[in-house]
C-alpha cells in the first residue's frame, strides 16, 4: 500500500524534478544580469541615501567579507551604503542603509527588493510614509519600533497592519549595523 | 480558486468546439473577466497604467500557452486526483520563469508589478483552461484555447487601464494625451478607481448584451 502512493505519484515527482532542474538553469543563465540591474540600481541611490555623495565617486569594498560601498564626493569619503537583507513577513527584504562615516547616524534607507503584502507590508517601499524616518536615526544602538509614535532619535513609526513587516525592516538594519560596525570603522582612510 | 465549471463551459467542452471556435471564444463570448469573473486579482491591481497591464498580459499570455501546452501534452498521464497538483506545479514552473525574465531584462517594470508577477501562479484563469480545456483537449486546440483567453484578458485588461490612466494621468503609455491642464483625477489610479471603473465597464457590457438579446426576442 505504502508503495502505491509512490508509484501513483510518480509524474508529480517526475515533473517537480524536472521543473526544479529548468528553474535552476533559468537562474544560473540569468543570475548575473540581475544582480548587474541591483548593482546598477544601488549605485543609483546612493545619493540618496547619503547626502552630498555622487555615483561616480563612490566605490565598492569588501569589509568583514560584506560588499559595501564607499559614499564619497569628490572632497572625499562622506559615509556608508551597505546593502543588506533579512527575512520578511512573506518573503526576503533586500534593503540598502546609508549611515554616516564614522556609523553615528542612518542617513538613508532603500528598499532594493520586498514581496510583502501589496497595500500593507509593501508600504514599506513608501518614501513619505515609512523610509524617511530613518534618516537622522541613531546607528550606535538598536531600533525599536513603536505604535505610540516615536519620540526619541531610536524609535521607528510602525506601518498600521504591518507591524511584522515593520520589525523586519528594523531588524536588519539593527543587526547589519551591529556586524559591519567595527569593520567600516577599522576600514575608515586615515586623517 | 474556484474549479466549477461555469455552465456554458461545460456545454462548451460537451459540443467540443474547434480550435478556432475556441480562439474566437476566449477573446468575447467567454471573456475571462467580463463574462467568467475570473482573474480579479490582477484585473484591479495592475490596471492603473497601460505599460504594466499590458506586461501583465503578456505574462499570462506565456504562463497560459505554456502551462496548456504542456498539460495537453502529459493528459494521458493524469490521475483525476492529482492533476490540480500537476497543474499548480507547471503553472508556478512557468511563471517563476517569467519572473526571473522580467528581473533580467525588464527590470523597472518587476519592481513596479512586485509580488503580482509570483500571484499569476493563483490567477483562476490559467488553472481553469487547464482544467477545463488543457486536460481534455489536444495540442493545437489546447494552444488555440490559450491564446483566445489571454487576448480576452489582454483585451480586458486594455479597457481598464486605459480609462484608469487617462482620467487619473491624463496619459496612454506614458504619453500624454489630455492637455497638461487636465486636472488628474488621482482616484482613477488609486484602488477605488479600479473598482468603480471595472463595475461601470461589466455593467454596461451586461446591459449591451441584454439590449441585445432582447433585441433578438
Amino acid at each position: 500500500m505504502r508503495n502505491n502512493y509512490l508509484v501513483e505519484a510518480w509524474l508529480v515527482i517526475v515533473l517537480g524534478v524536472v521543473f526544479g532542474g529548468a528553474l535552476a538553469g533559468v537562474q544560473a543563465t540569468l543570475a548575473d544580469r540581475i544582480a548587474q540591474n541591483k548593482l546598477d540600481e544601488t549605485r543609483s541611490q546612493i545619493p540618496a541615501l547619503v547626502p552630498g555623495a555622487s555615483k561616480e565617486a563612490s566605490s565598492e569594498v569588501e569589509v568583514d567579507g560584506v560588499r559595501v560601498f564607499r559614499a564619497s564626493s569628490p572632497e572625499g569619503q562622506l559615509g556608508w551604503v551597505i546593502p543588506c537583507g533579512g527575512q520578511g513577513f512573506a518573503d526576503r527584504i533586500e534593503l540598502l542603509v546609508g549611515v554616516d562615516l564614522r556609523v553615528e547616524r542612518i542617513t538613508g534607507l532603500y528598499v532594493l527588493e520586498q514581496k510583502e503584502t501589496p497595500g500593507l507590508g509593501a508600504k514599506i517601499m513608501d518614501e513619505r510614509l515609512f523610509r524617511s524616518q530613518f534618516a537622522g536615526k541613531t546607528a550606535a544602538r538598536s531600533l525599536v519600533v513603536t505604535k505610540q509614535g516615536a519620540k526619541t532619535d531610536r524609535e521607528i513609526d510602525a506601518i498600521t497592519g504591518a507591524t511584522i513587516s515593520s520589525m523586519a525592516v528594523c531588524s536588519i538594519v539593527n543587526e547589519t549595523l551591529a556586524r559591519v560596525r567595527d569593520g567600516l570603522l577599522a576600514a575608515l582612510p586615515k586623517e | 480558486m474556484s474549479q466549477t465549471q461555469t455552465p456554458a463551459n461545460a456545454s462548451a467542452a460537451d459540443r467540443g468546439p474547434t480550435a478556432a471556435e475556441r480562439f474566437i471564444n476566449g477573446i468575447l463570448p467567454e471573456n475571462p473577466t467580463y463574462r467568467q469573473m475570473l482573474g480579479m486579482c490582477p484585473t484591479l491591481a495592475i490596471t492603473n497604467g497601460m505599460r504594466s497591464a499590458m506586461t501583465m498580459a503578456a505574462a499570462v499570455l506565456f504562463v497560459l500557452v505554456c502551462a496548456n501546452a504542456m498539460i495537453s501534452l502529459i493528459r494521458g498521464l493524469l490521475k483525476p486526483h492529482l492533476r490540480i497538483l500537476v497543474f499548480t506545479l507547471t503553472i508556478a514552473a512557468f511563471v517563476t520563469i517569467v519572473d526571473r525574465l522580467l528581473a533580467a531584462y525588464m527590470y523597472d517594470m518587476s519592481k513596479q508589478l512586485g509580488p503580482y508577477v509570483p500571484l499569476i501562479i493563483v490567477n483562476c484563469i490559467i488553472i481553469s483552461r487547464c482544467e477545463v480545456c488543457a486536460a481534455k483537449q489536444s495540442l493545437p486546440i489546447a494552444i488555440a484555447d490559450a491564446v483566445g483567453q489571454s487576448l480576452g484578458f489582454a483585451l480586458a485588461l486594455a479597457s481598464i487601464a486605459t480609462i484608469r490612466e487617462i482620467l487619473g494621468a491624463g496619459t496612454w503609455f506614458g504619453l500624454r494625451v489630455l492637455p497638461a491642464a487636465w486636472p488628474a483625477w488621482v482616484i482613477m489610479v488609486l484602488p477605488p478607481g479600479a473598482f468603480i471603473t471595472l463595475g461601470l465597464l461589466m455593467g454596461s457590457v451586461n446591459w449591451f448584451l441584454a439590449r441585445r438579446q432582447e433585441a433578438r426576442g
